[in-house]
């Protein structure tokens, strides 16, 4: 797969959408257990990648204060928020235990290293790329 | 009036007896005890696990100064006494002390037995029964070499794995055909050699010492046969002998041991003896659980009771970490005995019974200890174990299996199926039923709590594990099984376990650690891993690769977050000292990147807010040029030393504090610490750099500088304790240095100096940095070492290109994708 933007079909609930996957870059390009930034019209994104190498992106606002996420420590397939200490799924966005709230997460695909982003996909949980 | 009761020798045993009587007659006796220890009590069975450092001396008293104090106790430590006057009902220590008695209690344990063969006085030639003997074997083990124990019995044994694991090559000496002999049989000490061997223990068995050979110092053991084994520490632990020559001078009738009737009264009715140095029934014990047993009879002779000591049967454990072994009563063949075995080769499983007349009176299990208690009750009780003779040897679990007709046991049904007074912890002779009473009328949810109520697993420990079975038996729902606070939820251990373990085991990494330590995650949480990280970089500065990714971000990005998730700058103005230069360029930096706000800190130097992340190299880039360096404001490490003008300026200066403010965080500066560490040295008492709320504070006086530590003025406020005073700047240098350094050893994450100090307690730490010079100068070094690695300016680092990767976004995304 060359690492250019390209344009498949997810259809949801009967209806099939157009989704545009943004070549971000390559998974080398962000540490184990940590995250890099994704700047866009519509905001930052946080990209991480876990110790087992699964890439997530995420909105990088916390849902609680609008911690900055891509900074926060990652352990299993969860980011401990630096401001308050939140721990957020990085599957789902959703905080974990007694918080409530849900950071946007949004698919990332990973083909053979190279990463693409689809921003406008629908906001449904994003998919764990292998 | 309160009658007299003196006791001589302060171990475990009379430990034991007084904690009985305080419980059943308090305030009946003023107690005095002469210890020719210079120490409090504390759990010698527990030596061989400082040995190989899985324990600290600190974790294994059994009474602190805080104890003694509360009780009224009189405690003449380093005291031996010389001199036992009945006539005059007196006893003398060797340093003139000397106090009068109603009851006396003799409870000089044993002293180890020493070969009369030649050189068996040098220097390097160490027995192995006090804390003494221990620090004097791991001054030796420092420089690695080679050590021979001579003796394969528990305590040899126990000294061989210990020093192996402090990195001596290790060979035993033992002159029976087989180790342990007394407690093993041929075959489970063929299985233990084995299990030793591979932790590279060599053994050497029918082999006698014949000399000591040295010049100056012991450099070799040399055996009958011929054969010469080179040795830079020899230790000798080939038996005890009860120490019974001060009863025996004072014409009390003495065996072996001072003779004790059943109340452990000796030949003069006023006089008991407790402990290994007493024979009762001509026998002398040497293991804590009789002890314990006799001391609970004479606290109740003491408190006007006639409980009569009957006399004990015991079985013996070996604390090597990963051999299990047990054995308990008699064990030889005999005519009318019978025996069943039971072997496992692949598992290295060997149990074996010893029958007389249906009942069992003896046990020798290797590898599967599991049903230990249950025999050893079994065998206490003389119970007929003939209906069970069949199934007997498959253990407990496979009665209770049978009886109920279900193949698969709950885990606890062994235990459930104990009866009430069996034995649970053998060293303090704890029955089920008395752990079960305790939980309930108590209240009691943790072990912590069971062990102070009860004392159960409070020794060896052991039986932990079945301690907290009956606990989840009797709490069900409610049992909270964690023992100590756990780190966090990823692992069972508390900070100070994993530090030991890291320390013990040699562990040098985070994936290291969890996997050797049993993580319950994958890769920790945001709790565990900067803890280990730190604990890692404290213990190898040298080559340990600090772990960014485990780091909270304001130690990654080297500034600290805000709430807006730009970040703070502060750069370090040594001792709060600045000039026009400095300013200047601060001055530029805040107009060049339109820096939002520019306020003085509390601690004493210029704070630059609002920065984003993307402009924080440049920033650093022009800081640098000017010659400043990371402030560390955000580091779990050297923050800030304040200081006030001092002699060069004020009128009431005594020293020049500002000098050594600046010298000491020059010196101390990017090392990193359990919790930030933050300094002031004030010119005079009036203090105006407010030393005594500090983490280390200095008041320089006339005649020096009074060193205060452990105060606070954040979440808690308190007040400075003094560790003392020193004459000169080199000194107090030296001091808090050696003060940082132990604190970096010793604490728990994210525990500052006053929480540290309260729970170890400031005399531990005065007596070590005040008036142990050699320790001082051990913390100094290893201090001095780990700055070599750590006094890096992260900003430089990270100016020069270091961790680009955190400052610049992957990917930018010009207009939305439509
Ligand atoms: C900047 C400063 C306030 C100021 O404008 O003066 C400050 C700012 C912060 N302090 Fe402080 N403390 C500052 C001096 C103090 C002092 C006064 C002192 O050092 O003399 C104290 C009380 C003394 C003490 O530490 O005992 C202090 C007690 C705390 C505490 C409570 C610590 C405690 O163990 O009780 C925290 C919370 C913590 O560390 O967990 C804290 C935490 C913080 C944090 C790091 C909050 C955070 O986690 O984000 C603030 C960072 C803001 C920033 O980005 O700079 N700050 N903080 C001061 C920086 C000093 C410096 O030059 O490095
Ligand atoms: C390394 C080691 C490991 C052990 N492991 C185990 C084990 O796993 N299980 C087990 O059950 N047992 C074990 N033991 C044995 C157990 O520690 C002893 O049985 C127990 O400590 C004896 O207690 P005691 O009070 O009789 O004597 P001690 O604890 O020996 O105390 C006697 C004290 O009296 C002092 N003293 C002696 N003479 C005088 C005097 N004239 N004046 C003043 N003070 C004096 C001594 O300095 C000493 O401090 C072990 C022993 C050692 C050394
Ligand atoms: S006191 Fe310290 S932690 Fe609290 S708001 Fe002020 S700077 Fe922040
Ligand atoms: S902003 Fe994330 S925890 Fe508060």
């Amino acid at each position: 797969m060359t690492d250019t933007t390209w344009t498949d079909t997810t259809c949801a609930d009967m209806t099939c959408t157009d989704v545009i996957w943004i070549a971000i870059g390559h998974i080398d390009d962000i540490p184990r257990r940590g995250a890099r930034c994704v700047t866009t019209p519509k905001g930052r994104i946080a990209v991480f990648r876990t110790a087992d190498d699964a890439v997530f992106a995420l909105e990088d606002r916390c849902p609680h204060k609008g911690g900055p996420l891509s900074v926060g420590i990652v352990h299993g397939h969860f980011v401990t928020c630096p401001l308050h200490n939140w721990n957020i799924g990085l599957d789902s966005g959703l905080a974990q235990g007694a918080d409530e709230g849900q950071a946007r997460a949004m698919p990332v695909r990973n083909e053979g290293g190279a990463l693409f982003l689809a921003l406008d996909a629908p906001p449904q949980p994003a998919v764990a790329a292998e | 009036m309160t009658q007299k009761l003196v006791i001589i020798g302060n171990g475990m045993a009379p430990g034991r007896m007084l904690e009985e009587l305080l419980e059943k007659a308090p305030g009946l006796y003023d107690v005095t005890i002469f210890n020719a220890e210079p120490r409090v009590n504390y759990d010698r069975i527990m030596l061989s696990p400082v040995l190989s450092g899985e324990k600290d001396y600190a974790d294994i008293i059994i009474h602190d100064e805080g104890w003694y104090a509360y009780h009224g106790i009189t405690l003449h430590k380093g005291a031996r006494v010389t001199r036992i006057d009945r006539a005059a009902k007196t006893v003398t220590a060797a340093n003139g002390v000397t106090a009068a008695y109603d009851k006396l209690v003799i409870a000089t344990g044993s002293a180890p037995v020493i070969l009369p063969v030649p050189g068996a006085d040098l220097p390097g030639v160490v027995a192995y029964r006090d804390l003494d003997d221990v620090l004097r074997m791991l001054e030796i083990a420092k420089q690695g070499g080679r050590a021979v124990v001579i003796g394969g019995g528990l305590l040899g044994l126990e000294a061989a794995y210990g020093l192996r694991r402090r990195g001596m090559a290790v060979s035993v000496v033992h002159l029976m055909p087989t180790i342990m002999e007394r407690q093993l049989d041929p075959a489970a000490a063929y299985l233990l050699e084995k299990a030793l061997t591979e932790r590279d223990i060599s053994i050497l068995t029918q082999a006698n010492t014949k000399a000591i050979l040295g010049q100056g110092k012991a450099e070799g053991v040399a055996l009958a046969d011929g054969r010469v084994l080179p040795a830079d520490l020899v230790v000798m632990a080939v038996g005890i002998r009860p120490s019974a020559r001060l009863a025996k001078e004072a014409g009390l009738t003495v065996n072996r041991g001072v003779v004790v009737d059943d109340g452990m009264r000796t030949s003069d009715p006023a006089i008991f003896a407790l402990g290994e140095c007493a024979e009762h029934r001509g026998q002398c014990y040497g293991l804590v659980a009789p002890l314990y047993e006799s001391a609970k009879v004479l606290a109740d002779r003491l408190s006007g009771g006639q409980g009569e000591y009957q006399g004990s049967v015991t079985s013996t454990k070996l604390k090597v970490t990963g051999v299990n072994l047990f054995s308990a009563g008699d064990f030889a063949d005999g005519p009318g005995r019978e025996e069943v075995v039971l072997r496992d080769a692949a598992a290295g499983v060997y149990k074996r019974l010893v029958l007389n007349e249906n009942r069992i009176i003896g046990a020798v299990m290797y590898g599967d200890v599991a049903d230990g208690p249950w025999y050893f009750d079994m065998l206490k009780r003389g119970l007929d174990v003939s209906h069970l003779r069949d199934t007997l040897i498959f253990g407990q679990a496979v009665q209770g299996a049978l009886a109920g007709g279900c193949g698969v046991q709950a885990p606890g049904a062994a235990v459930a199926a104990l009866a009430d007074d069996a034995e649970i912890c053998g060293c303090n002779g704890i029955s089920k039923g008395r752990i079960v009473a305790a939980i309930t009328a108590k209240g009691l949810t943790t072990l912590a709590e069971v062990r102070a109520h009860t004392k159960a697993s409070a020794s060896c420990g052991s039986c932990t594990g079945l301690v907290e079975q009956v606990m989840a038996l009797t709490l069900g729902e409610a049992y909270r099984p964690a023992a100590v606070e756990a780190v966090c939820g990823c692992t069972d251990l508390g900070h100070d376990d994993v530090r030991r373990l890291i320390r013990a085991k040699g562990l040098k990494s985070i994936p290291e650690v969890m996997q050797e330590l049993e993580w319950k995650t994958s890769c920790g949480c945001a709790k565990c891993r900067p803890a280990l990280n730190y604990y890692l970089v404290c213990e190898y500065p040298d080559d340990y690769a600090d772990d960014y990714q485990s780091r909270f971000v304001n130690e990654r990005l080297h500034a600290n977050i805000q709430k807006d998730g730009t970040y703070s700058v502060v750069p370090r103005m040594w001792g709060g000292v600045t000039s026009a230069h400095e300013l200047r360029a601060i001055a530029d930096v805040v107009d060049k990147f339109a820096i939002p706000m520019v306020k003085v800190t509390g601690g004493q130097r210029i704070d630059l807010l609002g920065i984003v992340k993307e402009d924080l190299p440049a920033v650093w880039a022009d800081l640098g040029k000017a010659g400043f360096v990371s402030g560390q404001a955000y580091a779990k490490g050297l923050r800030t030393v304040k200081t006030c003008v001092g002699s060069q300026w004020c009128r009431f200066g005594t020293q020049d504090s500002t000098g050594l403010g600046i010298r000491l965080e020059k010196f101390m500066w990017g090392s990193w610490t359990p919790a930030k560490v933050k300094l002031a040295v004030s010119g005079c008492p009036r203090n105006c750099a407010e030393s005594t709320c500090k983490d280390i504070g200095i008041i320089c006086v006339e005649s020096g500088y009074e060193i205060h530590f452990a105060g606070a003025a954040g979440l808690e406020i308190k007040g400075t304790e003094i560790l003392g005073t020193v004459k000169t700047e080199d000194e107090a240098l030296e001091h808090v240095v050696a003060l940082t350094q132990m604190y970096r050893e010793q604490a728990r994450y994210l525990e500052r100096i006053y929480k540290w100090a309260k729970r170890i307690g400031t005399e531990t730490i005065r007596a070590q940095i005040m008036d142990d010079a050699e320790k001082r100068q051990g913390y100094f070094e290893r201090f001095v070492f780990s700055q070599a690695f750590a006094q890096v300016d992260p900003w430089s680092e990270r100016v020069s290109g270091k961790d680009k990767h955190e400052f610049k976004p992957m990917a930018v995304i010009a207009e939305a994708a439509e």
